[in-house]
């Protein structure tokens, strides 16, 4: 903890019912000025820390200070410091966007004239152009993500929160809303984010937080976690009777023990040189006469992080991109052992 | 920005003032609604306006002359209160709307009076039962009602809106309890239909057999009904052994009972919702 944080949590508990952990002893500190990326699976708990940091919901145990003001103790000036934007926070079908982000204004308690003021300001950075006077009913995802990220920004907040701004958004414009969000907070706005995209959160990030089963389990700048998880990687699919001499052939390829995806079945290696390493693979395989089911080459997902640091793929999850997320299988980490050591440094 | 700049340990508040402009702001936020959903006002229009067609030329016929002189000038005023208690039905599923969609996060994020949404809520339900409320009166001109003056006519319209405005209140508590809006619909019927069919509203209470005459005639939907009658047309119209003056008593004592109750109820029930 520094001085210079302006987001702080300390030992944040939150139970759900008997068996729900949602966030069990979450510490974290945010510097003024900074983008922090909340990495995680659905159901991880990224949703109740930002919930209880924007004074939504309040925790069963621990702290938690916005600018200095105790986020529990006083929840109204807390929410003149804050924003709130991203898949929950609605904006309202039946007002047009301009309509929208002004209301939202007047509730920051702003004067009728740098509501509207302010509104202008904001609407211009989305370029929404002639929309802002079409009801939100008519919108595109994309518009109504852009409205809503305006709606949040209306009232000058200290902190920004979005959570997931970009779930649900088709890839193209999803780069958009990332460039966008980067300009808006450019002004030294401190923005807290959650996703479940480690690319979207490599792109805007400076820091990163890897959250599971209510535990922040990692943290650090996108390179460092990058160093921790590897780059690139080759993943190779093998009959299950190859599999042990084919994680030998691996080994000496990279230096280290190939990872045992259980969920699929597929040997997991670091491929530092990216093709390379994939001719290497196949050729070694080919010589040794191991003819794989499935090979492929691809730059680490969430499910890559969580394998290497948990040992157990993210679930349940969302599509992904990449198409690596298994659906709705459990964690793997709760069967036998495979004779693979896990990765960690 | 706002409120207060004061060290972390002092807790702000929000003032008056700044609650009743928060209560403005959504009030005008769920009367566009309204507007931009002119599907929803015109059905809501026309249903009590049929329901008082139907009434005065169906049962018209069979109540006037045997009950009452003219069933014009009798259901009107009763229909008056019915509509307000239908239409105080609204607020139930409003509210559990706008809890579904998930726009409630949001206002709880911002530095706002947490009751301005239930009571913007109430208030935009009220202006729009003004609004229909009139238009009644209109409709009822045209087949033949017929008050004694313009002032009387006014003066039981604001009670009927008062007590409506109550009802609001009510509803909020109920929807809040049904969390779904289908479900806030079912249950709001359960309470609607005893208190307006089990009433004044239709027909006197002389008829109804004993123990139904004694619910019927002190609960506060008749109560209200026959204030406005009395209102409306003077003492003459009004059951043997009432009076005006102990009916607006009665109807004042049942609006600041169920306020009294339902507000704080509701705005706790709000609260616990939400969080």
């Amino acid at each position: 903890m520094n001085d210079s944080s302006i987001i702080r949590a300390e030992h944040v508990s939150k139970r759900f019912g008997k068996d729900t952990q949602a966030l069990d002893d979450v510490s974290i500190s945010i510097d003024a000025g900074t983008i922090y990326g909340l990495l995680g699976p659905n159901g991880a708990g990224k949703t109740t820390l930002i919930r209880v940091l924007a004074t939504l919901l309040k925790p069963d145990a621990g702290s938690a200070w916005i600018a200095g003001i105790n986020v529990i103790d006083d929840p109204v000036t807390t929410r003149t410091k804050i924003g709130l934007g991203g898949q929950y926070a609605a904006i309202d079908e039946f007002l047009t966007g301009r309509e929208n982000v002004e209301m939202i204004g007047r509730l920051y308690n702003l004067l009728p004239d740098v509501a509207k003021e302010n509104t202008e300001e904001v609407l211009a950075q989305i370029r929404l152009d002639d929309a802002a006077d079409r009801q939100v009913g008519t919108y595109s995802g994309g518009m109504r993500r852009r409205l809503d990220l305006a709606a949040s920004l209306v009232g000058k907040p200290d902190v920004l929160f979005l959570d997931e701004p970009t779930t649900g958004i088709d890839p193209r414009s999803r780069v958009d809303i990332w460039d966008l969000i980067r300009d808006l907070v450019s002004g030294g706005t401190t923005l807290l984010m959650t996703t479940q995209y480690l690319e979207e959160a490599d792109y805007l990030a400076d820091r990163i937080g890897v959250i599971d089963h209510g535990r922040l389990i990692e943290e650090g700048t996108a390179d460092e976690l990058k160093d921790r998880i590897g780059g690139t990687v080759v993943e190779v699919a093998l009959p299950v009777e190859r599999r042990a001499e084919a994680a030998a052939l691996l080994t000496a390829i990279s230096g280290d023990e190939p990872q045992l995806d259980t969920n699929r079945g597929v040997l997991v290696i670091q491929a530092p040189d990216g093709s390379r390493t994939l001719i290497d693979v196949v050729r070694r395989l080919d010589e040794a006469g191991i003819q794989p089911n499935d090979i492929e080459m691809h730059k680490p997902t969430l499910d890559d992080v969580f394998l290497t640091l948990t040992g157990h793929v993210a679930a349940p999850s969302a599509p992904n991109g990449n198409g690596a997320v298994t659906e709705g299988t459990s964690p793997a980490d709760t069967g036998p052992r495979p004779p693979f050591r896990r990765r960690r440094r | 920005m706002t409120t207060t700049t004061s060290l972390r340990t002092s807790r702000a508040r929000i003032t008056p003032a700044h609650g009743m402009k928060d209560m403005l702001v959504i009030t005008r936020r769920n009367l566009l609604r309204v507007v931009r959903m002119p599907q929803l006002l015109l059905f809501s229009t026309v249903q009590p306006v049929m329901f008082l067609l139907l009434f005065n030329y169906v049962f018209g016929g069979a109540i006037a002359g045997a009950q009452v002189d003219n069933y014009i000038n009798f259901l009107l005023p009763g229909i008056l209160v019915q509509t307000m208690v239908f239409g105080a039905t609204n607020t139930a599923t409003g509210l559990t709307e706008d809890l579904a969609a998930g726009v409630i996060d949001r206002f709880r994020s911002l530095p706002m009076a947490r009751s301005a949404v239930m009571a913007g809520r109430t208030l935009a339900d009220l202006v729009r039962s003004t609004l229909v409320n009139t238009l009644m009166v209109f409709v009822g001109f045209l087949i033949g009602f017929r008050p004694e003056g313009l002032p009387e006519l006014l003066l039981g319209m604001l009670v009927a809106l008062l007590f409506g405005y109550a009802m609001s209140w009510v509803f909020a508590t109920v929807g809040l309890f049904a969390k779904v809006p289908e479900a806030a619909q079912s249950a709001s019927f359960l309470i609607v239909f005893p208190l307006v069919f089990a009433s004044s509203v239709f027909v006197p209470t002389q008829s109804m057999p004993g123990w139904l005459q004694a619910f019927a005639e002190h609960q506060p939907v008749s109560v209200v009904a026959n204030t406005v009658r009395g209102l409306v047309f003077g003492g003459q119209v009004l059951p043997p052994g009432q009076t005006i003056e102990s009916l607006l008593f009665r109807s004042a004592l049942w609006i600041i009972v169920i306020l009294a109750v339902f507000v704080p109820i509701g705005i706790r029930l709000y609260r616990r919702a939400v969080s």
